[in-house]
């Protein structure tokens, strides 16, 4: 798609900004309701001399993407919660090779192949613990289409910036909604180009610079416990050293978690949500409002790291009550419970593969402050 | 020799046990490439988890990605697509390639993709003590199968072959000049090409199945008679056939698709 306005489905939204983010490679299995992501991006990915692979399973399309992004392009794959869970074991190697991929869930409702077409917000969790082992990880969750759009290409940049898989959690809601994208001139985009170890690199000692297959370098890659250089090494000390470094480039840097939030000035009581459900919350916020509730609402754009320090900061001691929306069975509840201390944290959830109503949410809250 | 070590060795001697097949592999590869005339920053050693998976990483000083359990030919897949100049090897073994892998590899072998598959069949799981893989002969003693294994073993030549592999051998390490021939083939060669390689375990399978170095020189060669040779394998070049490449196609697709791209 040419810079312009659009009205497009999310998944369409995801695919073009991969390749607005310079994404070279795709490989995908067919999974309802990501599906379109790849459909789209077979066709699409040629035309900018990209490739596209349908794999036999998820496994081998995350393999496959690993595969690529080591011998020099920016890679994707787009899953749901099935495939996601097949994937795993491939991030892992992933987050332990420091591979920059980018991998979409588009959840939907689970567990096992539950509501297949239905929306759902259930790997809250899983996008952060589901892969074996010790690592950080950046997980960034869209509210619009548009911001599909953009997150696609932030995914992308934080992937080629801290060398680690990057998880865009979709749902089905706003992988299937039709609405405006605006996509501007490419000039005006930030992408974030990746930096090899033959270019003028200055290693802040975090995030080392990566190899290129091809290029005579002779890399040896692997997923056992391995020195910087590749080599394997067993010994506590070297492994130590590697995971403290993979999660310590993560939690150093603030500036991967992005939040918004709306009237906290003079706010007793805060609704925080996050992807779909955080549009309704935002209207039972108004809604609430207007009723003379001093309330105000927070949307966690980026939902793993955990934005600890931020919400500890935004959310002051006037504040007693906090209402976390949400389509599982209470998820990010647990997380906010930990970080806030000083205020009472109620879980508003809904399963079933529906999207909460501003009625339901305003219901609930009052419910609760008016006890 | 020497001087091949020093040209594509990172470090020997290697931790392979005493009588196994893999040493003889690197070494048969070592000379395989250095007799071709091809760059060796171009090689990709691509391999996935098990003894067999050791043979490139770490000893071949040239582009090794050792990866996860079964999954090297869908790696190598992506790695290829990407750069289509790498000329991509995979070394698995029987249970990496054929029982976790076993779907990776007829796909790869369906898309007749530009990849070269050296598969070393040593008829079990050796690295994690001996259990029972799909190649293991029936009635065989492993750790998972004291009784005799139960199940029927695949024929693996016979299995790429019917998902459209375009080039097929196999060969025991006790042919090595044979086996360096067929390699070089089997790289230059513009397809998938898949190479079984038999080779002995006497650690896990030979201790539990009495079979010496001397049985399974028996065992392994083509001339023995079908009594000897109970694991009734031919050996040669199987297939050897032209028929579109993978990524050629790919090309193809993009340059009818860039004639009407919008950036």
């Amino acid at each position: 798609m040419l810079p312009g306005k659009y009205l497009v489905l999310g998944d369409i939204a995801c695919a073009e900004g991969a390749i607005y983010a310079g994404c070279k490679l795709f490989a995908g299995y067919p999974i309802t309701p990501a599906t379109e992501i790849a459909e789209y991006l077979s066709r699409r990915l040629p035309e900018v001399g990209g490739d596209f692979l349908q794999m036999e399973d998820e496994i081998a399309s995350s393999a496959a993407i690993i595969g690529a992004s080591w011998a020099g392009v920016k890679a994707m794959t787009a899953t749901s919660g099935p495939g996601f869970s097949l994937m795993q074991e491939n991030i892992s190697y992933a987050y332990h090779t420091e591979t920059p991929i980018v991998i979409v869930n588009v959840q939907r409702s689970g567990p096992s192949t539950g509501q297949a077409t239905y929306p759902a917000q259930q790997e809250f969790y899983q996008s952060r613990y589901g892969a074996h082992g010790d690592y950080e990880s950046i997980v960034l969750c869209p509210s619009s289409v548009q911001e599909t759009f953009d997150m696609t290409i932030r995914s992308f940049n934080l992937s080629e910036q801290y060398r680690i898989p990057v998880i865009l959690l979709m749902d089905g809601a706003i992988g299937h909604m039709r609405e405006k994208l605006v996509i501007p001139n490419p000039k005006n985009l930030n992408i974030i180009r990746r930096v090899y170890m033959d270019d003028n690199y200055t290693e802040n000692g975090l995030v080392l610079p990566m190899g290129k297959f091809g290029s005579g370098q002779k890399l040896l890659i692997t997923g056992s416990a391995h020195e910087i250089s590749g080599k394997r090494n067993y010994t506590p000390k070297v492994h130590q050293s590697t995971i403290k470094r993979i999660c310590s480039k993560i939690q150093a840097n603030n500036d991967i978690i992005e939040i918004e939030s709306f009237n906290l000035d003079d706010a007793n009581t805060i609704i925080i949500s996050y992807g779909v459900s955080a549009r309704p919350s935002y209207g039972a916020m108004l809604n609430l409002r207007k009723k003379g509730v001093k309330i105000g609402f927070i949307r966690l754009k980026t939902i793993w790291p955990f934005p600890d320090t931020l919400l500890r900061n935004l959310i002051n001691n006037n504040v007693h009550s906090i209402f976390v929306v949400e389509m599982n069975n209470g998820m990010a509840v647990r997380e906010v419970s930990r970080v806030i201390k000083n205020a009472q944290v109620f879980s508003i959830s809904v399963l079933g593969g529906i999207i909460p109503k501003i009625k339901y949410i305003t219901k609930k809250v009052e419910e609760i402050i008016y006890d | 020799m020497i001087n091949l070590i020093k040209k594509y060795s990172r470090f020997l001697p290697h931790k392979f046990c005493p009588g196994c097949g893999n040493g003889i592999i690197l070494n048969c590869f070592m000379r395989a490439i250095d007799q071709l005339d091809i760059d060796p920053n171009s090689y990709l050693c691509v391999s996935g988890i098990g003894c067999s998976s050791w043979i490139p990483s770490p000893y071949l000083n040239l582009d090794t990605f050792h990866t996860v359990h079964g999954r090297a030919i869908a790696y190598a897949t992506g790695a290829k697509v990407a750069n289509k100049k790498l000329n991509v090897i995979v070394f698995t073994g029987d249970g990496d390639g054929a029982g976790i892998g076993g779907n990776h590899l007829i796909h790869a072998a369906r898309r007749n993709i530009n990849l070269t598959v050296f598969l070393i069949n040593n008829y079990i799981y050796g690295m994690t003590g001996g259990q029972m893989a799909p190649t293991t002969p029936k009635n065989s003693i492993t750790s998972t199968s004291v009784f005799g294994s139960p199940e029927r073993p695949f024929d693996l030549c016979d299995l790429v072959k019917s998902a459209g592999a375009t080039y097929i051998a196999r060969w025991s390490v006790f042919q090595p000049r044979q086996l360096i021939k067929s390699m070089k083939e089997a790289i230059l060669h513009k397809g998938f090409a898949f190479i079984e390689i038999l080779s002995p375990c006497p650690t896990e399978f030979g201790r539990r199945n009495q079979l010496s170095i001397k049985d399974y020189l028996s065992l392994f060669d083509p001339k023995s008679s079908r009594e000897k040779n109970k694991f009734k394998t031919p050996f040669g070049i199987l297939v050897k056939k032209k028929s579109p490449e993978f990524c050629d196609i790919l090309d193809q697709i993009k340059k009818i698709a860039s004639k009407k791209g919008d950036i």
